[in-house]
């Protein structure tokens, strides 16, 4: 059976391995059979090498080396190309996210490959599924030069495990001069939030300039923590100074696809709808009846989000 | 400092886009064409850095003969000249040959500092620093909140979940910036006006000393197969809330097994 690659994308500090690897191993099984590898520092693959293993991963190439997390995106991508190389594989699959799209952009240049980014979908010829256009479009593609490339967005696949060995193969790293030039100085982490991340959450939460200041921002958290998901907000809500910026869900924040997004006090604008169309299940609090956010909605309710989102908060919390 | 800003012209993120059928590109003809927004902030950002330390700023697009329109945005906000790169042959090509045509225009021009937007609104793969810093071997310090520009050293804050990385590196370098970063400036009516007599140059394939064949749909490395509209959502449940609301939306979310 060909080998498909996945780049392995792990929580920092090993925090293990994220939701989106395991995705992204599923989606691979269509290719073939999935090898997954992992780039980092010494020590990187020992506390994630059983995870890969549970979700199909046959071989475990490790690539550890101190400089490969001193420096941005540029190591990990030579490090894929070397392995493209030596493996021939049929594909290389990686997560979808901003990292991980740079990886696969570098890594088609260096294998002259084409590349394709935030699919949804990958059918056993090749064929992916792409979202464009703030999800009215639907295409699908194919590359047709070298070894497809294809970064996954996240939340499109549900990870299923499909155990298999898990071999761990070393791999021989050494980080050329022009990989090391944009170095990382400094990892810093503004919010410590123990809400599931945005773009991973399978509930997501989001409040807009509705939600009328930053203190009222909790009934939103809380609706949020009810439902154990994550909390976004809208470009209005974040230019308010409401919630920040890096919790932007839209055209120019970040893209969520998750089984429910709900919607408080959110007009609907395209610049939102950009960000969660491809949402399963779309839930709306907002008081104006003829607001765009209906139009998408599977549940609306035309209330004032002040008493509704609490009762409804107090009324999950007590389901449980 | 000598920068160069990339700008894309795109359809309006706010109007109807689509894809033409007859060969599966960016419908760019029927569309309402405008600068790419996140580009506004990769040129105010040249612009600051600029005025505080000298040098020249020139706006380079690959775009057809109407790009010219984003083209005299990025001059009337403050830039000095623009290189713009239009040749038919270049219809269809996927981001690859993109980088591949800027590339070759980046090598003509004497620069410090690229800039650009971190996401085109069109296309969002937010790649194009990648394929460049690895075409030209410069550094990519991409996604940025915040940069800073001393002697011969650019650091940026890159923004990621819930914080940031502080990366650094030696010039050139190619930088992306969010719209976090600034506030971009309205062009003035003067900016307006002198934007009319400063320098465009139009560069074909051939100045750049690309080969047309290498670019185009034909020899994309990326196809489009088809495509359609997405289908539209069935009718939704609305409800008014008369203290009753929050009762409704819970059960709905029951009847989903959501909850």
């Amino acid at each position: 059976m060909a080998e498909v690659l996945v780049l392995a994308e792990l929580n920092p500090a090993g925090g293990g391995v994220r939701k989106t690897t395991l995705e992204a191993l599923t989606a691979a099984r269509a290719l073939g059979e999935p090898s997954a590898v992992v780039v980092g520092a010494p020590g990187t693959a020992a506390g994630v090498k059983d995870a890969l293993a549970e979700y199909g991963a046959a071989t475990v190439y490790v690539a550890e080396a101190p400089e490969i997390d001193e420096y941005l995106v540029a190591p990990k991508a030579e490090v894929l190309a070397q392995l493209v190389g030596e493996k021939s594989p049929a594909a290389v699959v990686i997560p979808s996210s901003p990292e991980g799209k740079e990886i696969a952009a570098r890594l088609a240049v260096r294998t002259g490959s084409g590349f394709l980014t935030d699919v949804t979908e990958i059918a056993a010829d090749g064929t992916a599924t792409q979202v464009a256009f703030a999800g009215a479009t639907i295409v699908h593609s194919q590359v047709t030069t070298g070894t497809p490339i294809y970064t996954l967005r996240g939340n499109s696949v549900t990870p299923e495990p499909a155990p298999a060995a898990g071999a761990e193969q070393p791999v021989s790293v050494s980080v050329s001069d022009a990989a090391k030039q944009a170095r990382v100085v400094d990892r810093v982490v503004e919010q410590k939030s123990s809400r599931p991340e945005l773009t991973e959450a399978s509930i997501v939460v989001s409040g807009g300039r509705g939600v009328a200041s930053a203190e009222n921002f909790a009934i939103i958290e809380a609706l949020a923590d009810s439902l154990g998901g994550a909390v976004g907000a809208s470009r209005a809500a974040v230019d308010s100074g409401f919630y920040p910026h890096s919790f932007q869900v839209g055209q120019t924040g970040k893209t969520v696809s998750p089984q429910l997004y709900v919607a408080v006090g959110i007009s609907g604008a395209i610049q939102h709808r950009a960000g969660m169309q491809t949402s399963k299940t779309i839930v709306a609090i907002n008081k104006d009846p003829e607001a765009p956010i209906f139009e998408l909605a599977d549940f609306g309710v035309v209330g004032d989000l002040n008493t509704v989102v609490p009762a409804a908060t107090e009324q999950i919390t007590a389901r449980k | 400092m000598n920068i160069v800003v990339l700008v894309k012209q795109v359809p309006d993120s706010g109007s109807e886009r689509k894809l033409d059928p007859s060969d599966n590109t960016v419908a760019r003809a029927s569309a309402d064409n405008v600068i790419n927004e996140m580009d506004e902030y990769a040129i105010e950002e040249a612009l600051t850095i600029k005025e505080a330390q000298g040098g020249e700023v020139t706006v380079l697009t690959v775009g057809p003969d109407s790009a010219t329109d984003a083209i005299r945005k990025a001059l009337s906000m403050g830039a000095d000249k623009a290189v713009h790169v239009s040749d038919e042959a270049i219809h269809g090509s996927d981001a690859l040959q993109i980088s591949a045509v800027l590339a070759a225009a980046l090598q003509q021009l004497e620069y410090d500092l690229v800039l650009c937007g971190a996401e085109a609104t069109d296309s969002q793969m937010s790649v194009m620093p990648a394929l460049l810093a690895e075409r030209l071997g410069i550094p990519q310090l991409s996604g940025a909140r915040k940069l800073t520009v001393e002697g011969s050293t650019a650091r940026i804050e890159r923004q990621t979940d819930g914080g940031y990385w502080a990366v650094e590196a030696p010039l050139p370098a190619i930088v992306s910036t969010w719209d976090t970063i600034n506030e971009p400036r309205y062009p003035s009516f003067k900016g307006i006006m002198a934007a009319k007599k400063k320098p465009v140059e139009t560069k074909s394939l051939a100045d750049l000393g690309v080969d047309p064949s290498t670019v185009g749909l034909a020899a994309a490395s990326t196809k489009v197969l088809d495509f359609a509209g997405r289908p539209p959502k069935g009718e939704g449940v609305k409800v008014t809330d008369e203290g009753d609301g929050a009762q409704k939306l819970v059960d709905f979310l029951a009847s989903q097994k959501i909850v």
